[in-house]
C-alpha cells in the first residue's frame, strides 16, 4: 500500500511539472489569433519622453480589446529592447557571437518562448519643430523570413500635438495600423452619444469613443433622452420635452444644429432605428391611440406607416444594422416586458428573450449574429445586468454580475466591445468592456450619465 | 324813640325790684318757653343741580364717555348703572357697551332732583351673514380635490379601490370646467424607477389614458382633458422601497399649459 501511494505521488509530480512547463506562456484570449508583441517606446528631447507612459498604456489597451490578435504580456518579453531597424540588423549580425549577447535584439529572441510572438511592434519618439512624432514599425517574426526588409510589415511615423492627447491619439492611430494588417476594424473616428444631467437637466452629449472630448449637443434645459444614430455617423436621433411632450428630434452632428423632422399629433413620440442606408427609420408613437405601436418612415418623419398593432406597448426597436430587413423590440405582449423579432413590416413575429423576468435595450452586433441586452433574469425587478445572445440559437451569456444596475448596452462598430450604463448607489456612469465581458472601465465620471449609442465614424 | 322807652323800663324794673324785696307777694310765674316751631315752617330749597353732563355724547364702543356733575344742597347723590353713591361734585368716566341713559339723583333736606345725561354708542356695522362654504379657486380644486389616481406594477388599469377616487375627480373636474369654460387640464402618467425607462414611458402614457377615459365614462368632456407620459422621469420620491415605489404609479392632474 505504501509503495502505491508514493508511486501515484511520484506519477503526479511528474504530471504537475510536466503540464507547468505547457502553461507557461500566453493564454489565448482569441484562439488561432495572431501574437502580437509590442515593445515599451521610449523618447528623446524633454517633453516626449514624459508623455510615452500614456503612449504605451493606449496602444496596450487598444491591442488588449481587438478580437483580431492577441496582445502577448509584456512580462514574457526579451530583456533588451530594440527601437530601431538597426537595432534589429545589429541583432541580426551578432546572431553567431560567443558568449550569446542578451537575448532582445534578434527578431527570433521574440518568436521563441516565452514570448512566442508571431510580430513585433518597436519604435520609439521625439520632437520635432514643436510636435509629437513616434517613429513606430511591424516585424513579422516568421522564422523562414531572414531579410529583414520583408520581415517589416509597416514602418511610419505618426505625428501629434506635444501633450498627453497628442500621445493618446499617435498611440491610437499606430495601435488601429496594426489592427489593421489582421483585418480589424478601427475605431478611431467613431464616438458616443449619450444622455448626462450634469448641467442640472438631461441633454443629449457626445464623446469620443475612448470619452476624450465630452461635448453637449442640446441645451434645452428640459428632458432630452432616449438618443439613436445613423449608420452613416452624421445624425443623432433623441426624444426631448422641449415642446412640453415626447417628441423626436434630429440633430447633425457635423453642424451641432436642428435637422427638420415630422412629429405625428401623438401623445409621444420615440426610440428611433435608422435603415443601414440611413434613409429610413422605425420608431414608436401612440398616433393611432391605443398602446404605442411601431410606425416606419422616412429619416425626417414624412411618409409614415404603422407597422405593428398588437394592442401591447411596442418600444424601443432596433433595425438589424447588417440586413436592415428584420427589428427587435420590446414587447408588452405577453405580459411583462420581453424581446421580439419581426421582419421590417411588423410580421413573422417571435420571441427571443426566455419569458422570464424582464428584458429590455436590445443591441444588435454590427454583423447581426448577436444581440446585447438587459436583463432582470434570476432577480428581483429593477435589478438588471448585460447579457448576449446568440439570435439564431438563442445562446445567453451574462457579462455583468452584481455590480449595480446595468442597462443599454451598445456595440462598438468592430464588434469588439459594449459600451452600457451602470448605475452604483445613486449615480449612473457610463462604462465600456470588452465583448467578453473583460476590460470593464468607466468612461464618464459627472453628473448622472446613461443611455450610451456608439456612433460609427463618418461616411 | 330810644330815650322816651328807657325810663318806663328803668321804672318797670325798679317797681319789680322793689316789689320783691319789700314784702312777701305771690312769685312772678316762671318765664314761659319760646314757644313751638309751628308745622308749616318756611319750606327749604330742593337739592340743586348745576350740571349733569356726558362728554362726548356720542361714542363707539370701547371708547370712554366722561360724567360730571355738580350738585348743591344734596345730602346723598346717587347715580344709577351701578355707579352708586357719589359725592355732590365730581366725574367718572364709564366705558358703556350700548346707548345707555345715566340717572342722577340728588336727595337733601329740601327735597329730591334727579337729571339725566345720555351717552350714544354707535356701532361698527356687523359682519355680513355667514356664508355656508367659501368657494374655492379652480387651482384650489385641483390642488386638493383631485386627487392623484394610483397603479399596480406594470398595469394601467384603474383599480377597485381607486374607482371612488375617479368619481371625486369627476365631479371636481366638472365643477372646474363650469368655472371656467376655457381650462383645459393635463392628466400625467408616471411609473417607478424599477422598470427600463423607455417602457416606462409608454406604460405611463397607457396610465394618462386610462384614466382620461374613465373620466369621460363618467361625464367629463373628453376636450378638456389632455395626457402625457414623463415616464418615471419625475418621480416625487427616490427611496428604493415599496412604499415610494406604489407613490410613483400614479397618474396626476395639472393645469394645462
Amino acid at each position: 500500500m505504501r509503495i502505491l501511494t508514493v508511486s501515484i505521488s511520484f506519477f503526479l509530480a511528474l504530471a504537475f511539472v510536466s503540464a507547468r512547463q505547457q502553461v507557461v506562456g500566453t493564454i489565448e484570449k482569441n484562439p488561432g489569433k495572431p501574437l502580437v508583441a509590442v515593445a515599451d517606446f521610449r523618447a528623446t528631447g524633454t517633453t516626449a519622453p514624459t508623455l510615452m507612459a500614456t503612449f504605451n498604456s493606449t496602444v496596450q489597451n487598444d491591442l488588449q480589446g481587438s478580437p483580431v490578435i492577441n496582445f502577448i504580456p509584456k512580462t514574457l518579453y526579451p530583456l533588451r529592447i530594440p527601437q530601431v531597424p538597426n537595432d534589429l540588423a545589429a541583432g541580426l549580425a551578432q546572431a553567431n557571437a560567443k558568449p550569446a549577447p542578451t537575448p532582445g535584439f534578434r527578431l527570433a529572441d521574440w518568436y521563441a518562448p516565452p514570448a512566442k510572438a508571431n510580430y513585433l511592434g518597436i519604435g520609439y519618439g521625439a520632437e520635432d519643430r514643436g510636435l509629437f512624432v513616434v517613429f513606430a514599425y511591424l516585424y513579422t517574426t516568421a522564422p523562414n523570413i531572414t531579410d529583414l526588409q520583408q520581415a517589416q510589415v509597416f514602418g511610419k511615423v505618426y505625428t501629434a500635438s506635444l501633450d498627453q492627447s497628442g500621445a493618446i491619439d499617435a498611440a491610437h492611430h499606430y495601435a488601429a495600423d496594426i489592427l489593421a494588417q489582421f483585418g480589424g476594424q478601427s475605431l478611431i473616428g467613431t464616438r458616443i452619444v449619450f444622455v448626462s444631467d450634469r448641467t442640472g437637466a438631461k441633454e443629449i452629449w457626445t464623446m469620443n469613443w475612448d470619452g476624450t472630448d465630452q461635448k453637449q449637443i442640446t441645451k434645452y434645459n428640459s428632458i432630452s433622452t432616449f438618443p439613436s444614430a445613423s449608420p452613416d455617423g452624421r445624425i443623432v436621433a433623441f426624444t426631448t420635452y422641449a415642446s412640453g411632450y415626447p417628441a423626436i428630434q434630429l440633430f447633425s452632428l457635423d453642424t451641432g444644429r436642428k435637422l427638420p423632422f415630422y412629429n405625428q399629433r401623438a401623445s409621444m413620440n420615440a426610440f428611433v432605428s435608422f435603415t443601414p442606408d440611413s434613409k429610413q427609420i422605425v420608431f414608436s408613437s401612440t398616433a393611432g391611440s391605443g398602446a404605442a405601436q411601431l410606425y416606419m418612415a422616412n429619416a425626417d418623419g414624412s411618409g409614415f406607416r404603422r407597422i405593428t398593432s398588437s394592442g401591447a406597448i411596442e418600444v424601443e426597436a432596433k433595425i438589424n444594422p447588417k440586413t436592415g430587413t428584420d427589428i427587435v423590440d420590446v414587447s408588452g405582449r405577453s405580459g411583462l416586458p420581453q424581446i421580439y423579432r419581426m421582419n421590417i413590416e411588423g410580421a413573422d413575429v417571435q420571441r427571443l428573450s426566455a419569458g422570464t423576468g424582464e428584458a429590455t435595450n436590445p443591441s444588435w452586433s454590427p454583423d447581426g449574429s448577436h444581440i446585447a441586452f438587459a436583463w432582470t433574469k434570476g432577480f428581483e425587478p429593477g435589478n438588471y445586468n448585460i447579457f448576449v445572445m446568440d439570435v439564431i440559437t438563442k445562446d445567453t451569456t451574462q457579462l455583468t454580475a452584481a455590480e449595480g444596475r446595468n442597462e443599454n448596452p451598445g456595440w462598438s462598430p468592430d464588434g469588439a466591445h459594449i459600451v452600457y450604463a451602470s448605475k452604483r448607489g445613486r449615480q449612473s456612469q457610463i462604462w465600456v468592456m470588452n465583448a467578453d465581458g473583460t476590460g470593464k472601465h468607466p468612461l464618464t465620471s459627472a453628473g448622472n450619465n446613461e443611455k450610451p449609442v456608439w456612433v460609427n465614424a463618418e461616411k | 324813640m330810644m330815650k322816651q322807652r328807657m325810663p318806663i323800663a328803668v321804672l318797670a324794673t325798679l317797681v319789680l325790684g322793689l316789689s320783691a324785696g319789700c314784702h312777701k307777694k305771690i312769685p312772678p310765674p316762671p318765664p314761659q318757653a319760646p314757644a313751638p316751631v309751628p308745622e308749616n315752617a318756611p319750606p327749604s330749597t330742593k337739592p340743586a343741580i348745576s350740571y349733569f353732563t356726558a362728554e362726548p355724547t356720542t361714542v363707539t364702543v370701547g371708547q370712554p364717555s366722561s360724567l360730571r356733575w355738580s350738585v348743591a344742597d344734596a345730602t346723598s347723590v346717587r347715580i344709577d348703572n351701578a355707579i352708586g353713591e357719589v359725592s355732590p361734585n365730581g366725574r367718572r368716566g364709564v366705558y358703556p357697551t350700548a346707548t345707555t341713559t345715566y340717572h342722577l339723583t340728588a336727595t337733601g333736606p329740601g327735597g329730591t332732583s334727579e337729571a339725566d345725561a345720555t351717552v350714544t354708542v354707535s356701532s361698527p356695522p356687523p359682519p355680513a351673514p355667514m356664508q355656508t362654504a367659501p368657494q374655492p379657486t379652480i387651482q384650489e380644486i385641483l390642488a386638493k380635490q383631485v386627487q392623484d389616481v394610483h397603479f399596480d406594477y406594470d398595469k394601467s388599469d384603474i383599480r377597485a379601490e381607486d374607482q371612488a377616487i375617479i368619481q371625486g375627480d369627476a365631479g371636481a373636474l366638472k365643477t372646474v370646467f363650469q368655472m371656467d369654460a376655457n381650462f383645459v387640464v393635463t392628466i400625467e402618467g408616471h411609473c417607478d424607477e424599477r422598470g427600463s425607462a423607455e417602457y416606462n414611458l409608454a406604460l405611463g402614457d397607457r396610465r394618462a389614458a386610462a384614466t382620461k377615459d374613465a373620466l369621460i365614462s363618467l361625464g367629463v368632456p373628453g376636450d378638456k382633458l389632455k395626457t402625457v407620459s414623463f415616464g418615471k422621469e419625475r418621480p416625487i420620491c427616490t427611496e428604493a422601497m415599496e412604499d415610494c415605489y406604489a407613490r410613483n404609479r400614479r397618474a396626476h392632474f395639472s393645469a394645462a399649459q
